[in-house]
């Protein structure tokens, strides 16, 4: 697409947007004098803030473009990643799993993961997950860069170099706060941002009533998204269509997306990733941090109406009225558009500048999450483990700096490889997700079961991640050609063929977690233990005094807000069934 | 922490919602009205101006509240 104008009022907005987001930066500064305040913000900040943190450091390139165009090919069905996908494994890391990350002191994941287990398990995750924020980071960056320059017109390098460094000087400067405030400004720019759009884009197909009965018609068309006729409220009921995978656009069944999606998948994502977990560490009382996904998970159930809604109406204006959305390259509708094209319809002058702006600073709360996240695992579980332990907090505090910058530095290049080489990417992607998959059933063990063992859990990782990659060499999405898709292992007949390959990730996650939650339960059984009742005490929830909230008003008490937001989530699942 | 919460971020965020809320609404006063037809018709720089202005002043209320409770 080739059409959006910017006009001076809107560079006018884009302009403030930077300069407050600097501005953050350097009034934080001087407040950034140690170690713990650029890493863990000094444990010092309200719930309130740290769970919009948590929400925003999520909302990078996948959520807004990515739900968008996966609005417009599934519809409704897309809220289960919000429902299904996020809100119960929220719930569970805010009352279950924080009073351990909070409680044991540890300053990261995979710091957490050396005081329960051992060196090795913590070495395996740290090394991993740097990796793979580097090159998450890189790929936003990647990603804006060609959005902006598609929609714009921008320069491509301008746009990685002037993004680069705009999250460089703010986190360099105030570290984790830095990026906490700046992803609490972000979330409210987004919400703001896109309300408008959501309105006048309801407004213009009737109502939610007009867009389904319009997206009736795009599920019985057979030029729909998906390219074959389903039964006519397919794009716009969640459930009702899932009992066999034929039945709805999607491609799955509900036994799989709510095993692979649901459990394994999301759990593994909202309760063991760093990035996320670090911004409720660094809430000022343990209460704060169960609280901080809690609080993010209002805010998450209701997004579904921001970024899935906006492409489920592009679709239908698509449909019914001519081509709205642009095609790519090879002639296919691209629906990563969906949302820059509907900015561009509806938005004048003015408020479609508060879009672009929103449009941004959702990617760079995503880059900025993996930087902190990315230089607080290097410092403290590489660098100050494995490298020089025993310096002065000074000293980490300057390497903290450094590897920011390098932190930057590789992400950009990480940016140009996924430009040059977009296999190499795709390759990356799927390496990481079978290093992911089995990572809930370690931390579901070592927190619940004092009988886990170092070496349990680091051979039940490896063979999980294992798994996951036998699964992918041996199954194949219909359709698709061997290597990169999957069935690398057989030559000529895979084992399995699904129906799409979001089904064969969720059952590659599936039997990743099984194969990791067995093999560790084997060999810690077969192993003796390498930790005393002592040193799990803070670490194993047999081996840890129940927490006492009894100061606490009933809305402050996590618990009690759980319990809503489970209430909540599935009144939300009932209306839209 | 020694500096309890160090800078309120509600002073920011009030600042610059309120900002961009005031510049929209005067533009959307005296902006071209063949603008809005994108928009259905409805000036909708002048009231979601008027909306984030009011929001930015919010929180700049909350956190001169603020202030003015700690010591």
């Amino acid at each position: 697409m080739h059409g959006i104008q910017l006009g001076h009022i809107d560079y006018v907005l884009l302009f403030i947007y930077f300069a407050f987001v600097l501005g953050i930066g350097f009034a934080l500064k001087r407040y950034t004098k140690t170690s713990t305040d650029f890493f863990l913000s000094g444990r010092s900040i309200p719930a309130w803030i740290t769970g919009l943190a948590f929400i925003s450091a999520n909302l990078g390139a996948q959520e807004v473009i990515g739900m968008g165009a996966s609005g417009a090919k599934y519809g409704i069905m897309t809220s289960h990643f919000y429902w299904v996908g996020a809100i119960p494994a929220m719930v569970f890391v805010g009352v279950f799993m924080m009073p351990f990350y909070y409680g044991s002191k540890a300053r990261s994941v995979p710091e957490y993961l050396k005081l329960r287990f051992d060196e090795k398990t913590r070495a395996f995750n740290a090394v991993s997950f740097a990796i793979m924020t580097v090159f998450s980071s890189g790929i936003s960056m990647h990603v804006l860069a060609k959005l902006l320059e598609q929609i714009l017109g921008f320069n491509y390098h301008l746009c990685i170099v002037v993004s680069a460094a705009i999250v460089l000087i703010y986190i360099f400067l105030g570290g984790l706060t830095s990026a906490i405030y700046n992803e609490v400004l972000q979330f409210f720019l987004i919400v703001l941002g896109f309300c408008p759009l959501v309105f006048l884009g309801l407004k213009s197909v009737g109502g939610w009533d007009g867009l389904v009965a319009k997206l009736n018609t795009v599920a019985t068309s057979p030029t729909n998204p998906a390219g074959k006729a389903f039964a006519p409220g397919a794009w716009t009921e969640s459930w009702a269509h899932m009992n066999s995978a034929s039945a709805n656009p999607m491609g799955v069944e509900w036994f799989g997306m709510v095993m692979g999606l649901g459990f394994v998948l999301s759990f593994g994502y909202w309760c063991t990733d760093f990035l996320v977990v670090q911004r409720a560490m660094a809430a000022n009382s343990m209460s704060a941090a169960r609280r901080t996904p809690l609080i993010a998970a209002f805010p998450k159930m209701l997004f579904p109406a921001l970024v899935i809604l906006p492409g489920m109406i592009a679709i239908a204006l698509h449909q019914n009225g001519g081509s709205f959305l642009p095609t790519d390259a090879a002639g296919k509708v691209d629906y990563n558009m969906a949302v820059p094209a509907m900015l561009a319809k509806f938005l004048p002058p003015g408020l479609l500048g508060i879009g672009i702006t929103a449009l941004m600073a959702s990617f760079m709360s995503g880059m900025a999450g993996n930087v902190t996240a990315f230089n607080t695992v290097w410092t403290y579980d590489l660098y100050q483990s494995y490298i020089k332990p025993g310096q002065s907090d000074r000293h980490y505090l300057r390497m903290g700096h450094i590897i920011t910058v390098v932190g930057i530095l590789l992400s950009i290049a990480c940016a140009y490889v996924a430009s040059a080489f977009n296999n190499i990417m795709d390759m990356l992607q799927l390496v990481f997700g079978f290093v992911n998959a089995p990572l809930f059933a370690t931390f579901l063990l070592g927190m619940f079961w004092r009988r886990a063992t170092g070496h349990g859990a680091f051979f039940g990782l490896l063979s999980g991640t294992l798994a996951a990659a036998l699964h992918h060499g041996l199954t194949l999405p219909v359709g698709a050609t061997m290597g990169i898709k999957g069935g690398w292992l057989c030559a000529g007949h895979v084992l399995h063929t699904y129906p799409v390959d979001m089904a064969q990730n969720f059952w590659a996650a599936i039997y990743a977690w099984s194969t990791c939650f067995i093999v560790t339960i084997v060999v810690s059984l077969i192993t003796s233990k390498n930790k005393t009742d002592d040193e799990l005490r803070g670490l194993v929830y047999s081996l840890t005094p129940r927490i006492k909230e009894h100061g606490l008003v009933w809305y402050k008490q996590p618990a009690v807000l759980g319990i809503i937001v489970l209430i909540a989530a599935i009144a939300l699942n009932i209306i839209f069934w | 922490m020694s500096d309890g919460m160090k800078l309120d971020v509600r002073l920011p965020i009030g600042g610059m919602f309120a900002l961009i809320g005031a510049i929209i609404t005067v533009y959307g006063l005296f902006s071209d009205p063949a603008i809005y037809e994108r928009s259905l018709g409805i000036n909708v720089n002048f009231w979601w101006g008027l909306v984030l202005f009011a929001f930015g002043a919010f929180m700049l209320i909350m956190a001169w509240r603020g202030a003015k409770k700690r010591p």
